[in-house]
């Protein structure tokens, strides 16, 4: 079943004809995605890669019926292209798109709240289930179908996550990229939560990183909610405090957001928390029995 | 992005916001003649201040009030030049190379003001205390109902009654509340105008005539909104910052300077705080954050080393790389030509994976530089803490 993309996915790319939008609606396509178009005003009524373009994102979920928008937007303007994807009702927005300054946000995000519509990331590299479809700029090719569902602040930490399970013939129902900014549209736990829910999902890794308290309150809610198998990781472990560690989120500071803090909340729910990076696939394997 | 606590003062002027009056200077000459025209204004002291972007000034020694010309003088030449320590600096200081020369102000009470973004909320909160001068961090770890909150709706902005709340919440007289909420909208104004991250007035003071001022200020941007705002990205001080980061900076690589003896150049932010993690378990500790980012080109690679090489006390280089968008090989081709061309002698540990592994292996092999790989995560680090433990 998997959660949030799959064979049903119909999805358009905000910024299509730009270069990273260009090259991952390829990438995308090419793992069997269903990419029905693209958005780039001032150039509607193109062909694209043999994709229609349109000028709004209203009018290509009108022509498209896509229930999917990726965003490749600049910073500068990618706020704005969120708030026209949730005007125009599509259930899912997928933000690629890193640097967006924090006020614009800000500002944005009364409005996501309050729409029908999920925002996922920004600054995330986006969402894959295995075998059925791919929406972000993950590499397919390392990922297989399966029951271990992940969600990670980090996209080269959840490919490290895909590849050890991959390697040990351990599958994925869905990894979910939710992005290293200080203000994101799901959390830890919204993510989890969908997880929890998903009968195909047997097991899951979570992946987070130093600042905010977001996997404290996702800790406390896999205590009280879930039932499943979690394997957890926090990077930065040794980062200094101050300093922000490449992520605009990823800083420790007023002495909230440390790793040590993170780990301690997750294993006090339960969570298999690894201290290694390197660790995260044999644990799961473990878990499951599979070693 | 940080500034300077005059910086800061500029900008509070700029929205109404009551500060000292003072001047920034660079010399001893210029702090004396600051110094001179502040006395003969009247004022009974002044106060030199250390500018640096580090904070706990005061108690590293490098805030002093005087309370004549020569004392002034003295502690000019005191703090001018010092190697300034604070808990924020590290053991070795920060260089003091600019001073504020302020009006000293008779204090009734200090207090705190700070503005700064709730994450889980997604908004903006306006917070006050009553114990100013204090670290925040301390008040919030011992008593947290000692700290006020407003939280702030983005579309209509800090309203006045939030600020009346905070103002009586923090027992100003009947007659300061007015000037306090025109202070507190003042310091929002800018906040937002200026993009900023944190705002914090501490200890933001009420005087022994009832008048309102921010004796200290600290304001930090966001570095993503920096685009919008030329004026403000003049108001970097670059010898404020880790010589090599700002190197690092010019080529768009996010590098942050650490004190280890392992040099680490992997992509992307989480994977590079794991890395130094990994590390740290492996009995090493990392020299350096360097992420080179998803689409790293060959010169880019070559930039980063000669950024990795120039910290003397690396004794290794641990190159840990997932290419997804970057590709292995060009990541082998680029490591390659670095080190030829840079003539390193250091020992290299590298653990590739991901697109084009292969490809990038054999160029490494077929160099016939020395390179080891490792053949996991935990087998590089093993190597890199060996080789930098044996390299010495």
């Amino acid at each position: 079943m998997a959660v949030l993309v799959d064979r049903n996915t119909r999805l358009i790319v905000q910024g299509i004809t730009g270069r990273e939008g260009t090259f991952h609606a390829r990438g995308c396509a090419e793992y069997g995605t269903n990419v029905v178009g693209g958005v780039t005003p001032g150039k509607g009524g193109t062909l694209h890669e043999g994709w229609p373009v349109f000028n709004t994102v209203d009018e290509a979920v009108r022509e498209t019926g896509a229930n999917v928008s990726v965003l490749f937007v600049p910073p500068p303007f990618a706020a704005d292209g969120i708030l026209e994807a949730i005007a125009a009702q599509l259930p899912l927005v997928i933000c690629i798109t890193e640097g967006i300054p924090t006020l614009n946000m800000v500002r944005a995000w009364e409005s996501v709240r309050q729409s029908g519509s999920r925002l996922i990331g920004p600054n995330c590299p986006g969402v894959i289930s295995p075998g059925k479809a791919k929406v972000g700029i993950m590499p397919g090719r390392i990922h297989k179908e399966g029951s271990v569902g992940i969600v990670s602040k980090s996209g080269t930490l959840t490919y490290e996550a895909v590849y050890q399970l991959t390697t040990r013939g351990i599958g994925q129902s869905t990894a979910i990229g939710i992005g290293g900014d200080p203000i994101i549209g799901t959390t830890h736990i919204d993510a989890l939560k969908l997880l929890n829910e998903d009968p195909e999902t047997e097991a899951i890794i979570m992946i987070g990183e130093i600042g905010g308290t977001a996997e404290e309150a996702a800790a406390a809610y896999v205590k009280e909610h879930v039932r499943k198998p979690v394997v957890g990781f926090i990077a930065g472990q040794t980062a200094p405090p101050g300093r922000r560690m490449g992520h605009a989120g990823a800083i420790i500071s007023g002495g909230e957001g440390t790793a040590a803090s993170k780990m301690e909340a997750m294993r006090a729910a339960g969570i298999h928390v690894v201290t290694s990076p390197a660790e995260m696939g044999e644990t799961m394997a473990r878990v499951l029995g599979r070693s | 992005m940080k500034i300077h606590e005059y910086q800061a003062k500029e900008i509070l002027r700029r929205y109404n916001v009551p500060v000292p009056n003072g001047k920034m200077v660079t010399t001893l000459e210029e702090a004396d003649s600051a110094s001179k025209s502040l006395f003969s204004a009247g004022n009974a002291a002044v106060v030199v201040k250390a500018q640096i972007h580090a904070g706990g000034r005061g108690k590293g020694g490098g805030v002093k009030v005087a309370r004549s010309l020569e004392d002034a003088h003295s502690a000019s030449k005191t703090i001018l030049g010092m190697q300034l320590i604070t808990h924020q600096t590290g053991p070795e200081g920060q260089k003091v190379q600019r001073l504020l020369i302020e009006e000293a102000s008779q204090i009734d009470r200090e207090l705190y003001l700070g503005l700064v973004l709730d994450r889980a909320a997604a908004k903006y909160v306006f917070m006050a205390s009553q114990a100013g001068g204090m670290e925040i961090e301390e008040v919030a770890a011992k008593d947290p109902d000692a700290i006020y909150k407003e939280t702030i709706n983005p579309a209509i902005g800090f309203q006045p009654y939030q600020a009346r709340k905070l103002a009586f919440q923090l027992g100003l007289k009947p007659t300061q509340i007015n000037q306090a909420v025109a202070f507190m909208q003042g310091l929002y104004k800018a906040f937002v105008d200026t993009d900023s991250t944190l705002m914090e007035i501490n200890p933001f003071i009420t005087t022994k005539d009832d008048k309102l001022l921010a004796l200290d200020c600290k304001i930090n941007f966001d570095d993503n909104a920096m685009f919008r705002h030329k004026d403000l990205k003049e108001l970097r001080d670059l010898a404020e910052e880790d010589a090599l980061e700002v190197e690092a900076s010019k080529y768009a690589l996010n590098y942050i300077k650490l004190d280890g003896s392992i040099a680490c150049m992997v992509n992307g932010a989480g994977l590079a705080m794991a890395t130094m993690d990994i590390i740290e378990y492996a009995g090493g500790s990392a020299a350096n954050f360097l992420d080179v980012g998803g689409g790293a080109n060959q010169q880019q690679i070559e930039q980063a080393f000669g950024i990795l090489l120039s910290d003397p006390n690396v004794k290794a280089i641990f190159i840990n790389i997932f290419g997804g968008i970057l590709r292995v090989d060009v990541l082998a081709q680029g490591v390659v030509n670095a080190a030829r061309s840079l003539n390193v002698t250091l020992p290299i540990i590298l653990r590739l994976e991901g697109t084009n592994v292969e490809e990038g292996r054999k160029i490494l092999k077929q160099s016939d530089l020395n390179f080891q790989v490792g053949e996991t995560m935990k087998d590089a680090a093993d190597l890199a803490v060996a080789a930098a433990k044996g390299g010495k």
